[in-house]
């Protein structure tokens, strides 16, 4: 056989494996939806069928990667998204850099989630686990059909082209290659969590048990969404040449409000567990947290947000999406309407509880969910409903978030301190002095010596503080730290159950975030000049020579280069280059931004267009903005370290019983 | 894929790679000037995708930026500047959307949510306290209640 042929063959046998997943998953979704009495036998088969659905999946998406590895042009999506000359990681991350690879994608990750599920959930009730891969099966279905149908990966050439279509440079980038899979894992996790809410709402059996399956697949999703985001949010910083970090338009919305009602569902998951109350909201947030999921991968490509951001423009693919979306969300809502109310509710408490707080974490939550998702839809309802254009931009996002956030932050270090079922707030309070008052005191200390531009900078600074040192402080009292000796207090931090170190880290990784973005926005220094090369410009205490400008060719570009020492304090010099790239073949621009780091500060400079004979320089000095994405960093950290508790670990609540000899919390 | 979008949109939508205010446009007084970036940063770049006129670099955004520094120039306060755009260009051009009768609806939005989760969560406390119809002496209600209690902090403990 001829090599040719057997790479034709390769990709038929992908759409013929992707085809077989389709059939599959619906049988396997009517077989665990409508038979799911039928007990052990039919879960066995189901957790089968849900493997072998990954494997053949996992097939369908291998051979489009080797079509695009090997620049086999006759498959329609190679010529047109991918080119010979590219490296081959963006020959490999170029498959998901469109519309029918990214919804390929988007499936390997449901199928691997189900696969994990029928692998991992050896203990859960037979009849739990053939609605759960019942319903994860339905999602396959819908969504495999919906891409072998209006979006088929798979499409042939007759005459395939010598070359491919595509070598823009500026989406050959490690951020692409990574950022897509972090996002969909993150999104299409939280799949798990809506089956599971699907199964208890059928089933009509919902207890503590169910939420300790649920929280860790909810709590593994929101660790790659948090890392998805943050990435996301780092490479926009250093690509797009303007040092901004968020831009709260819709397409960021629409991954943030998932990784919103996550933090709310993690909350109230936690609370279930414990207490066997807020069942029912548990549930709520399962679902909403999905579909929040499915409105941000799908809504941003049906067209209906009106963008550029768009892959498929095809106004087909968007009705058959949304009515896809319409059913699974209305059909979810509907069903907990009609069967909530069945459910009996647990353990009382009283408001000043850590019932009382998370509940109330939830109700901030949800109210910011609220309200980005209000903001964001808001314009394009009043133009279809009232015609008349509206922009709803970061201004009013800032505020409308930050006046939720705000008593969020102020409240949060308390929950982790405050009992269960009833707790005695003042001598919580007295717990924090401590804590509040080294918080006052640098605050204060930073305002005096850093100037206040603007009347909110001390607050936050105070809750980012407030936030910080309040979550160390329960690891600080729970050691005894300098009231038993120091080996002693060690001994003990080392002991702590890893909910209580996962607990802490989440909430130090969201107080760093909120320092790390109080300071950039108070105390950024920006400055836009022109100059020449041997002129100096000085910025935030760094002195930035401008030492030559020299036009070069690039392998596939010409680059206007500007090179440049700074000299910080104290710290040396460095030599920098900044550069203005035209792609020959596209004839595309872009800016290559010099970004320098010293400490958690770092110097940003871009260099602009010709202006009479000298050059636009741009340089700002960010300071501590690393904090931002090192917080995120700490919250994913927080999450990985959570999945390791033996408590939580996955489909093990066996084990997990064993271990309650441990003295309650 | 947000980050790759957001790039698309910006490659699309920027004709020259340049970015933000430049250095000819800029006012003299830097008390004036810091007012004009200030009115930009709230202002929409009607040409782009969810940019303002200081992130962007499009003629048009170009063009408002000049014509905020003329009007700051010419003695008009930041309210008046900002009239004047939207006398010209409606209310699009505002990224912070003006409280009227077509944007209560939005700016009502979070205060009302949150109102409503704080109502039914005294609804639903409400609810559960009021003792149920029932014919339990008060000493059988007594045991009844501190088995429960047994049973709750023995599921605690779980």
């Amino acid at each position: 056989m001829a090599p040719g042929a057997s790479a034709a063959m390769t990709i038929e046998l992908g759409h013929f494996s992707l085809i077989l997943a389709f059939a599959m998953a619906t049988v396997s979704a009517m077989g665990g939806l409508l038979l799911w009495r039928r007990g052990e036998r039919l879960a066995q088969v189901l957790a089968q069928a849900s493997i072998l659905q990954f494997v053949l999946v996992a097939l369908a998406f291998l051979a489009v990667v080797q079509a695009f590895m090997t620049s086999d042009f006759s498959l329609k999506l190679a010529a047109e998204n991918s080119h010979s000359l590219k490296p081959m990681i963006f020959k490999i991350s170029g498959v998901w850099g469109n519309h029918e690879g990214s919804m390929l994608l988007w499936i390997l990750i449901l199928v691997l989630f189900g696969a994990l599920v029928a692998a991992f959930g050896r203990r859960l009730p037979a009849d739990l686990k053939n609605l759960v891969l019942g319903t994860q099966s339905l999602l396959t279905a819908a969504f495999t059909g919906f891409t072998v149908l209006t979006s088929n990966p798979f499409l042939r050439l007759a005459n395939p082209p010598l070359e491919g279509g595509d070598l823009n440079p500026v989406l050959q980038d490690i951020g692409l290659a990574i950022h897509p899979p972090l996002l969909y894992a993150g999104y299409v996790g939280f799949s798990i969590c809506f089956s599971f809410a699907i199964a208890a709402l059928v089933s009509g059996r919902v207890d503590q048990a169910w939420a300790r399956w649920v929280r860790p697949w909810a709590m593994l999703s929101w660790m790659f969404l948090t890392l998805g985001i943050a990435m996301g949010s780092y490479w926009a910083y250093y690509e797009l040449g303007w040092g901004g970090w968020w831009f709260w338009d819709p397409v960021e919305n629409a991954s943030f409000m998932p990784w919103l009602a996550g933090t709310a569902l993690l909350h109230s998951a936690l609370v279930m567990e414990k207490r066997n109350a807020l069942k029912i909201w548990t549930i709520f947030l399962s679902i909403i947290t999905f579909s929040l999921s499915l409105l941000g991968t799908f809504l941003v490509r049906s067209g209906i947000l009106t963008s550029v951001h768009t892959f498929a423009s095809d106004p087909t693919r968007g009705i058959v999406i949304l009515s896809i979306l319409a059913v699974l969300i209305g059909g979810a809502f509907l069903l907990f309407a009609m069967r909530s109310p069945a459910l009996r509710q647990g353990g009382l408490f009283a408001p000043i509880s850590r019932e009382g707080a998370l509940i109330l974490n939830n109700l901030f939550l949800a109210t910011a969910v609220g309200a980005v998702l209000v903001g964001t839809l808001y314009p394009l309802l009043l133009d279809a409903l009232a015609g008349t254009s509206i922009s709803v931009g970061a201004p009013f996002f800032n505020l409308t978030f930050g006046v939720l956030m705000a008593p969020l932050l102020l409240v949060l270090p308390f929950g982790p301190l405050l009992a269960w079922k009833r707790a005695d707030l003042v001598a919580v309070g007295q717990r924090l002095i401590g804590t509040a008052a080294l918080t006052i005191f640098l605050t204060i200390l930073i305002s005096a010596l850093g100037g206040v531009s603007f009347s909110l900078v001390p607050l936050g600074l105070l809750l980012g503080f407030w936030v910080v040192f309040g979550s160390v402080a329960e690891l600080v009292e729970r050691a005894r730290i300098g009231r038993i000796p120091l080996r002693e207090s060690i001994r003990r931090l080392v002991g702590l159950p890893r909910s209580i170190w996962s607990t802490a880290m989440g909430h130090l990784g969201l107080g760093l975030t909120v320092l790390g973005i109080v300071s950039v926005s108070a105390w950024e220094s920006e400055l836009v000049t022109t100059l020449n090369p041997g002129q100096t410009a000085d910025v935030a205490g760094y002195t930035i020579a401008f030492d030559s400008f020299e036009t070069e060719q690039g392998p596939n570009y010409v680059a206007d280069t500007g090179r440049f020492t700074v000299t910080g304090p104290g710290q040396g010099t460095r030599q920098l280059e900044a550069e203005r790239r035209t792609y020959v073949a596209t004839g595309a621009p872009t800016t290559e931004a010099a970004i320098s780091t010293y400490g958690l500060s770092q110097l940003y400079l871009q260099l602009g267009e010709p202006l009479d004979d000298t050059h636009v320089v741009r340089i700002w000095h960010k300071p501590y903005i690393l904090l931002i994405w090192i917080g995120a960093l700490v919250m994913a950290a927080a999450g990985a370290l959570s999945l390791t508790d033996r408590r939580l670990r996955v489909g093990a609540p066996a084990r997990a019983r064993r271990t309650a000899a441990e003295p309650a919390e | 894929m947000t980050r790759l979008l957001v790039l698309i949109g910006l490659l699309l939508s920027l004709s020259m790679p340049a970015l933000a205010v430049n250095p000819d446009e800029m006012l003299a007084d830097p008390a004036l000037e810091a007012r004009a970036r200030d009115i930009s940063a709230g202002l929409r770049c009607l040409v782009c995708q969810n940019q303002s006129i200081d992130d962007s670099d499009a003629d048009l955004a170009r063009d408002l930026r000049v014509l905020v520094r003329e009007r700051l120039v010419a003695g008009d306060s930041n309210a008046e500047v900002e009239q004047y755009l939207v006398d010209r260009y409606g209310e699009y051009v505002l990224l912070r959307p003006r409280f009227n009768a077509h944007t209560w609806l939005l700016w009502a939005a979070a205060p009302v949510l949150f109102l409503i989760g704080l109502m039914a969560l005294i609804v639903a406390r409400r609810a559960r306290r009021a003792p149920p119809p029932s014919s339990l002496t008060d000493e059988e209600a007594a045991a009844l209640a501190a088995l429960e209690d047994e049973r709750n902090s023995r599921s605690h403990v779980d």
